[in-house]
């Protein structure tokens, strides 16, 4: 258990890494904006090179902080949902039904706006047949759900790849960036901030409590957890932040599994310091990751999803091999 | 007249449509210990759950300080009675003292975080089974018997007036074994806890606690002072196997013939 004083000084400094990471995104990228011109933009003097870091680079890095800390702490809810750390936001087939909602706007040429709809709307639908499907006679055990969770998203990969392969060629190369996780695609960077304190404000009160859950659930009932309650609403609070995260830059790999396995190296499995601190830590790598995609070969962009894959794989690998010792 | 810690009341107990417990009447007064003794499958462990609240009852009711357990909420039962199962599955790393002090949980609001005090307590508890100075260690290094000392430990620091131990020894050597039953025969003497306890060997049961209920497994149950209900006849029947009943002192100790 980390102390109150431990807790702090490590949110701090992941404060800080997030400060660090919107700075570098607001001062790096294809156009050239000197530090006191963003200064200057972010006190509010208008006009110049302003309008670049104000039009375009804050939204994208405010939504990709956003996207990045509602998968990390969606992410860390599943692993403890499923008391599983290999759980990621993904596993239970949310981000599989919105990319059918997603492809299927695309494919019949909706705007933007139907395709986010659509796309929540995929997601929803794959957590409302999961979760009826697992519930089945009652018993909700984790082996159903996660079987359950695991199928559905197969499927939905199926449809995904039927509409990809009638897809004509000039929509495919949106299709494609948007199932690997694209910013570029992101439009208002609030709903998804207010989903993220949203999210993050319903958790934290029951983080001890998932201290608990995380041990077992007999176990966790014995000491006073009401845990079917409970878990219904960690199923429901995840799958949510992960539905506001894929409606609004797509699949994003990775970012939900390995961070949460970041932070609790770093920190403990204490969830009243893991959440916030995943929260802090997806954000900023998020924003870091999406800098390096639009800089990498600029002018051309990457979709972010292929650089946090790019990076999540060999860091994942390595601490599962840390861990088999 | 206080209500006793516990009170099962024509308790019905069912496991995958088969009743293994059939009306049973059981009342546990504050200082009172209680040994559950039956052949495997018996239902010993459904029994003893249902006790705890954990699990619904096919019929009848469970009483926790004359309260019906199943109306409770959760953390008011956390208070009365504390439960430790077969199995410790972690999946994720934790620290002895963390684990200890989940104890506590209980006795937080939901805002607090674990005081000093708190800590006083778990650290109490490692140190009553043995395992002070390992308060910083992983319990993914623990042994078999040393995890199984830590779970009791953290029963400790729940600090309820009721103990449902499901096989306390598993995994225990022969001193500690002797250590964590004196330890629970202390807190019925000295603190009056009641404590109910599913074991294996008889001669213990007699030796350490005051009433035997013996499951059949078909639904038939008794229970009775330890004197009178623990002999070579009934465990014979218990068990399906003919035991002998050695005497030493005020001990008892059975051998299969």
């Amino acid at each position: 258990m980390p102390s109150r004083q431990r807790a702090f000084l490590i949110l701090a400094s992941l404060c800080l890494l997030a400060v660090a990471s919107f700075g570098l995104a607001l001062l790096v990228g294809s156009f050239k904006v000197a530090p006191a011109e963003v200064l200057a933009a972010l006190l509010g003097q208008e006009g110049g090179a302003g309008d670049v870091v104000l039009q375009l680079r804050l939204p994208r890095a405010l939504a990709g902080f956003a996207c990045g800390g509602l998968l990390a702490l969606a992410g860390a809810l599943m692993q403890v949902l499923l008391r599983n750390p290999l759980a990621d936001p993904y596993v239970l087939g949310i981000s599989g039904g919105a990319g059918v909602g997603a492809m299927f706007a695309m494919l019949i040429g909706l705007p933007i706006l139907g395709i986010n709809g659509l796309a929540f709307a995929g997601a929803l639908g794959a957590m409302f047949l999961v979760f009826g499907l697992a519930h089945g006679d009652g018993s909700w055990t984790q082996t159903r759900l996660l079987l359950t969770g695991v199928i559905v998203a197969a499927g939905c990969g199926a449809l995904v790849a039927l509409m990809l392969s009638i897809a004509p060629d000039t929509k495919l190369r949106g299709m494609l960036f948007w199932l690997m996780g694209d910013l570029a695609q992101a439009g208002s960077s609030w709903p998804p901030l207010l989903a993220l304190a949203i999210a993050l404000a319903l958790a934290i009160p029951f983080a001890r409590e998932l201290n608990l859950l995380a041990r077992g659930l007999m176990q966790a009932q014995a000491l006073g957890v009401a845990v079917n309650r409970l878990r219904y609403a960690i199923y429901l609070l995840a799958s949510l932040a992960t539905a506001a995260s894929v409606t609004t830059a797509g699949s994003i790999g990775f970012v939900g599994l390995i961070v949460p396995h970041l932070v609790r190296l770093a920190t403990g499995n204490d969830q009243r310091l893991l959440l916030p601190a995943s929260v802090l830590a997806g954000g900023s790598l998020l924003v870091l990751a999406d800098t390096l995609a639009r800089t990498v070969i600029a002018p051309q962009q990457l979709p972010v999803g292929v650089l946090t894959a790019l990076i999540g794989v060999p860091v994942f690998l390595f601490l599962l091999s840390r861990q088999a010792k | 007249m206080n209500p006793s810690l516990l009170e099962a009341r024509q308790l019905v107990v069912e496991i995958g449509g088969r009743c293994v417990v059939n009306q049973l009447d059981l009342a546990v007064a504050a200082g009172e210990r209680v040994a559950i003794l039956g052949r495997n499958g018996a239902g010993k462990s459904t029994l003893l759950s249902t006790l705890a609240g954990l699990r619904k009852p096919a019929g009848g009711a469970v009483l926790l300080d004359g309260e019906d357990c199943t109306l409770m909420p959760p953390r008011q039962a956390a208070l009365r009675r504390a439960w430790l199962g077969q199995f410790q599955a972690d999946p994720f790393g934790s620290t002895v003292l963390e684990t200890a002090l989940t104890g506590r949980h209980p006795h937080l609001g939901r805002w607090d975080w674990e005081t000093t005090h708190d800590a006083e307590l778990a650290r109490g508890a490692i140190k009553a089974v043995g395992l002070d100075g390992m308060e910083q260690r992983q319990i993914h290094t623990l042994s078999g018997g040393e995890r199984q000392r830590l779970a009791i430990a953290t029963l400790l620091t729940q600090a309820a007036p009721l103990y449902l131990l499901d096989e306390p020894l598993s995994h225990l050597d022969l001193n500690h074994q002797m250590a964590v039953l004196e330890l629970f025969a202390g807190a019925a003497r000295d603190c009056g806890a009641g404590v109910i306890m599913v074991l294996h060997d008889p001669a213990l049961a007699h030796r350490f606690c005051d009433r035997a209920l013996l499951l059949y497994g078909d639904g038939r149950t008794e229970c009775a002072a330890v004197d009178d209900i623990l002999t070579a006849k009934t465990l014979s029947e218990l068990y399906g196997y003919g035991l002998r009943q050695l005497q030493d002192g005020n001990h008892r100790c059975f051998i299969p013939e």
